[in-house]
């Protein structure tokens, strides 16, 4: 088929969305078969990842060769471009949501359970002897002693990786827009290398917390805001860094031109996304 | 979008290639990519939906219609009031706005299609998976869920195996939304003809835009509070309890910022709907337009600091309840703004009443009505007394049904010939009109005397001195479903055949989709239109 570029590219049907609903069948339903106490459904769910994955790849395969063919014009190129970024303020919010609850937690629930103001009696009749304070597990102590994640550790080493690889990424754009080729490579490089290491170090973070902080999800409000925090946000570097090996396999063979190269940009967004939600992390979960 | 895009705009061929009809059997609906197909298929699936809803709340209206427990138990009436808001604020209203949005966005701004056709097609498909999930509670251990669409816990956490299942829906709805919200939006800034600058595009548009941005940023708050629920429930996380330092009111302030702004947008949409008919039927253009502009997009930056008002019993700081009454009394301002726009609009006018019209003037009278009762609700002190009682039922049913769902039936009869290419039969539609306006009002007029008079809301019995308002509310539900079956033969008719519809099918009604052939073509605007 001859699509010339001065045209609006509109593609003539396309399965892949109905595999993704197949896939989100599968994998949702599963998982809530296992949640229900199924352990058939937990396979179920991982069946349905695995048609996900299928399904990504290949409608973003589809994309990248009607890209390559030149199938798309600069306007094609602008509604990606506000695609990207509006569903990145969508996802600005889902953690608005979380941190909306961290804040309301900090300021407003336990200073209530605490007395604060007109909550004497609640303090009095429901949850006597309580003293409001941050970090808290609750009235109830919900998990037991514990204790919090230095902000001075691994979150400072984790936040410096996340802080170069931006850096990075920058450089790598740089290099792309000037046609240099090798520090483009690089670039990218290293930003996934960083990327990855972020995650394990993450992990390693939550292993300690876990074993020997005794710091885990159940740990009241205070283990459920950290863990619901960090976790949601390491997923998202993970996607990230799953997007860039990506781009940095698509650099290797040539894809991107200086003029062209949304699916560069767009990842590198994404970065520098996961990497502001990361400040506002060890700003106020980790450090205040 | 530079100069370049004019000049691209200026190369397309009239005479392409590419024109070619629909392709046919099941792939035509499963893989489409085509904004009529896919808008069709959200409509019919509203439509459905739309019956689901129904069926599930004439169950509870006959439960009411006398005092005592006659037909379910108590725990299936609860069921089948969470699931009959769920379906019908999900599976009705919304995707029939989105329906709306897909048919006529394109054609009124002057694009070829959706700015991203497969994304279009991957919204609809989301909402049959999460319909299934949904409906499919029904018939699981448990029962459906029955807290109330509102899902506040501790309560919704004593849901059975119908729980993951409803926050996995949530969870597809919303992405289903929040695609079909970025796909709006690009197509609305990036799609539009060179000539159609933003003052000019139909108020329609305008509305779609500005609700899109209310999807944006309200859906994900609901997908995280649904997400902390499901990990209250199973992963021992603690938000919503107390005991571990958490706060269940904590869950009503963060559904309730996004539940305020999902209000307005099931309201906004048919805002621009009604403000592209009254000026056809007037025969005046639209009275104000940049004011009503503006007032939409003030509603809905207000709509996001004003979620407060609908927990004001919860046990709110008193500087909370000042805060959140004054602000939501603002609201009235910008809406009195539209609702004068309108009346002025038809301000000697050369009026005609076809069924487009008659919604649209129902709309704004019985919209106002449920305004006004808002307002009364707004009020802290007072709402002390309305709160969760049938004046609140009767307020928001009163926005939703003759508002949101009238603004819907407006469109669907103003556009309808447009999409299937015949003219609606006038008299049978009159009698739709007339038959749903009046068993509207006599559902929900009485449950606001109820409220007043102190019955509550959710509640399956009740004391005899409410009994002839509640039979009399149960008739009408009675007569107002069964003229829905009549809505569906109408459409059906129409779609069959009927007198040939003109391009115009109005009396010179303004705006680009009339300068197209009815039925559109397949494909429309592959060249981008002249405006003015």
């Amino acid at each position: 088929m001859d699509h010339t570029q001065d045209k609006y590219y509109i593609p003539h049907g396309s399965h892949w969305p109905i595999v993704g609903s197949v896939a989100l069948f599968v994998m949702l339903g599963g998982f809530a078969v296992y949640l229900n106490g199924a352990e058939i459904g937990g396979m179920a769910s991982l069946v349905g990842l695995a048609i996900l994955v299928v399904m990504m790849a290949g409608w973003f395969g589809n994309v990248i060769s009607e890209s390559m063919a030149g199938y798309y014009n600069p306007r094609v190129d602008k509604s990606f471009r506000m695609g990207m970024m509006w569903f990145i303020f969508s996802e600005v919010m889902f953690f608005a949501a979380f941190f909306g609850a961290l804040f309301y937690a900090r300021q407003l629930a336990i200073p209530w359970l605490g007395g604060e103001g007109t909550k004497f009696m609640t303090n009095l009749m429901l949850w006597p002897g309580f003293e409001a304070m941050w970090p808290s597990n609750g009235p109830a102590h919900a998990g037991g002693d514990f204790e919090t994640m230095a902000a001075a550790g691994l979150p400072a080493i984790n936040t410096a990786i996340l802080l170069t690889s931006s850096v990075t990424i920058t450089i790598a754009h740089h290099a792309l827009k000037n046609g240099n080729r090798l520090l483009l490579n690089l670039g990218v490089l290293v930003t996934v290398i960083l990327g990855f290491s972020f995650i394990f170090l993450q992990a390693i973070e939550y292993l300690h917390a876990y074993s020997e902080l005794n710091l885990k999800l159940s740990t009241g409000i205070y283990g459920s805001t950290f863990f619901v925090l960090t976790g949601f946000h390491g997923l998202h570097v993970t996607v990230g860094a799953i997007f860039l090996t990506v781009i940095w396999i698509r650099v290797l063979r040539g894809h991107f031109t200086p003029q062209k190269h949304f699916a560069f940009e767009a990842a590198a967004w994404y970065w520098h996304f996961v990497d502001v939600v990361w400040l506002c992390l060890y700003f106020f979960v980790y450090w205040l | 979008m530079g100069p370049e895009y004019e000049a691209t705009a200026d190369q397309h061929h009239v005479d392409d290639h590419d024109h070619h009809g629909a392709p046919s059997g099941i792939k035509r609906w499963l893989f489409s990519t085509n904004h009529k197909d896919i808008g069709t298929m959200y409509l019919v699936f509203s439509l459905l939906m739309f019956f689901v809803g129904g069926a599930m709340i004439m169950i509870v209206r006959a439960e009411l219609f006398q005092p005592g427990l006659q037909f379910v138990d108590p725990a299936f009436f609860n069921q089948m009031t969470t699931m009959h808001a769920l379906v019908m604020v999900f599976g009705a209203i919304m995707p029939a706005f989105v329906g709306l949005a897909n048919w006529m966005i394109p054609m009124m701004v002057g694009a070829p299609d959706m700015a991203l056709p497969r994304m279009n097609n991957w919204s609809f498909w989301l909402l049959p998976v999460g319909f299934t999930f949904l409906i499919a509670t029904l018939f699981m251990p448990g029962g459906a869920p029955a807290a109330g669409w509102t899902m506040y816990p501790p309560l919704v956490l004593q849901t059975g195996d119908a729980f993951p299942f409803l926050v996995f829906a949530i969870h597809i709805l919303g992405a289903s939304s929040i695609m079909g919200a970025i796909n709006i939006i690009v197509t609305i800034m990036n799609m539009r003809a060179p000539t159609m600058t933003l003052l000019k595009m139909p108020l329609f548009v305008w509305t779609w835009f500005i609700t899109a941005f209310l999807l944006l940023a309200a859906m994900p708050v609901f997908a995280g509070a649904v997400t902390m629920l499901l990990f209250d429930q199973f992963f021992g996380a603690h938000f919503f309890n107390a005991a571990g330092g958490g706060d269940p009111v904590m869950f009503q302030h963060i559904f309730w910022f996004f539940g305020h702004p999902e209000v307005y947008i099931m309201i906004l949409p048919a805002f621009g709907i009604v403000s592209e008919i009254i000026p056809t039927f007037a025969r005046k253009p639209l009275f104000g337009y940049n004011s009503m502009v503006y007032a939409t997009a003030s509603i809905a930056v207000l709509s996001f600091i004003v979620w407060a008002h609908h927990m004001f019993t919860v046990g709110m700081p008193l500087a909370g309840q000042l805060f959140f009454m004054f602000s939501t009394m603002l609201i009235a301002v910008p809406t009195g703004v539209k609702v004068f726009n309108w009346i002025a609009t038809m301000w000697r006018g050369s009026m005609t009443f076809e069924t487009p019209m008659l919604f649209s003037l129902a709309f704004v009278f019985l919209f106002t009505i449920g305004g006004f009762s808002g307002l009364m609700l707004a009020i802290t002190p007072v709402d002390f007394q309305y709160h969760d009682t049938y004046f609140v039922v009767a307020h928001f049913h009163y926005v939703l049904v003759p508002g949101s769902l009238f603004g819907i039936m407006a469109g669907v009869y103003y556009w309808l010939p447009k999409w299937t290419g015949h003219i609606v039969d006038e008299k049978l539609a009159k009698m739709h009109f007339w038959l749903s306006a009046i068993f509207v009002n006599i559902t929900f007029f009485p449950q606001h005397f109820l409220g007043l008079a102190g019955m509550p809301r959710r509640i399956p019995d009740y004391s005899t001195q409410f009994a002839d308002f509640n039979m009399m509310s149960s008739l009408g539900a009675f007569g107002f479903g069964l003229s829905q079956l009549l809505f569906v033969y109408i459409v059906y008719q129409t779609v069959k055949g009927g007198k040939k519809a003109s391009s115009e099918v109005w009396d010179n009604p303004v705006g680009l989709e009339w300068t197209v052939p009815s039925p559109a073509p397949y494909h429309t605007f592959e060249t981008a239109p002249e405006v003015r």
